[in-house]
């Protein structure tokens, strides 16, 4: 079997039985405490919500925990952490180009407002 | 068989000097992926953007409208005992789905250690959370239409309201349930013994490797993922 060796960069090297086996290979407590976390911050987004926390520090919080899990689950679960920068920019720059088109769609909807309630008596 | 001599072994330059390393070594870019792996990343990516498109678009309405936004905290309050708890059934939704992703990277796990018998079961598993995710979102649709939300109108406010519901948790429903017909093709693969014997597959007559759980991982954690983005931008804002 050909298809990659071993992807494991400084997590402990498989004995030699099965190194044929490419793939990523992290002890399960990773995963267990990751879990946790993801957990954790989920139940953080909900109180934020179930407290009727509002205005900026509402929005903080909630895009905080948000990008927080996110970052769990690419990085762990899906093993972006052991990637090679190649793949990882490849991947994760792109969707960073979309601040470019919220920001666009922004100041559109700020005009269709504007004109809504200039001329559409706010309809 | 090249390949073999290309992962691995080695030592390859770091940081943007290996970025450029690898994207000019005429050979495959992504040095640490296989093309399976890398082609479920392009592809997770493409799907990234179908999936901003909706969350942009929402925004856009939700932005532009003068009529107040429902209020979600209040739609998708339950009452349980005689209290209204409010969202309560999307976070044990976000619960069911973060608990999926958990088994499902320990499947990926096991599946590198080649235990069959785990893996199957933790994917079997996971696909069970999907499914209750997938049976929580249908009975949470039945209970929105009931009270009479429809894409063009609801009676709580701005009509883009029910429209962006609609399309956005029922692309992320279909996407979920996709992942759990893919979870339980590849667990009976995995109990049949597939990736042992290396099994070529029916459709594309490829050797069966456990790298297949790992893929499927990939496609399951993103899903998790957009639901991340969803509960933060939809239901809490």
């Amino acid at each position: 079997m050909a298809h990659a060796a071993p992807l494991d960069e400084g997590h402990g090297h498989q004995p030699a039985a099965t190194a044929h086996v490419e793939g990523q290979q992290h002890p399960i407590r990773l995963y267990l405490v990751v879990w946790g976390w993801l957990f954790v911050l989920s139940a953080c987004s909900y109180l934020v919500d179930y407290f009727g926390l509002q205005g900026l520090l509402r929005w903080s919080l909630i895009l905080l925990f948000m990008m927080l899990k996110a970052g769990l689950i690419v990085a762990v679960f899906m093993h972006m952490a052991w990637e090679r920068l190649a793949l990882i920019y490849a991947i994760l720059v792109p969707p960073a180009v979309l601040l470019v088109f919220v920001a666009i769609m922004v100041f559109e909807s700020d005009y269709t407002v504007l004109t809504r309630v200039l001329f559409l008596g706010g309809q | 068989m090249a390949e073999t001599h290309i992962a691995g072994s080695i030592d390859r330059p770091k940081g943007w000097r290996g970025v450029s390393a690898d994207w000019s070594s005429d050979q495959r870019a992504f040095k640490s992926a296989s093309w399976g792996k890398a082609m479920m990343w392009i592809f997770l990516l493409s799907d990234t953007f179908v999936f901003s498109c909706f969350l942009l678009s929402y925004m856009t309405v939700r932005m532009s409208t003068t009529v107040p936004w429902p209020n979600p905290s209040e739609v998708f309050a339950l009452n349980l005992g005689g209290k209204d708890i409010p969202l309560i059934l999307i976070a044990i939704m976000t619960f069911v789905l973060i608990s999926s992703s958990g088994t499902m990277a320990m499947a990926v796990n096991y599946g590198y250690r080649r235990d069959r018998v785990k893996t199957a079961v933790l994917m079997l598993v996971t696909a069970a959370f999907g499914a209750t995710f997938v049976g929580m979102q249908a009975f949470e649709w039945t209970k929105l239409i009931r009270e009479g939300v429809r894409p063009w109108v609801n009676p709580w406010g701005a009509p883009q309201f029910g429209s962006s519901f609609f399309m956005i948790t029922g692309f992320h429903g279909t996407h979920v349930t996709i992942g759990v017909i893919f979870l339980l093709i590849m667990a009976r693969k995995v109990l049949r013994g597939d990736f042992d014997t290396e099994r070529r597959g029916f459709f594309t007559s490829r050797r069966g490797r456990y790298e297949i759980v790992e893929i499927t991982g990939l496609y399951w954690h993103f899903v998790d993922l957009v639901w991340v983005f969803i509960f933060a931008l939809f239901y809490l804002w």
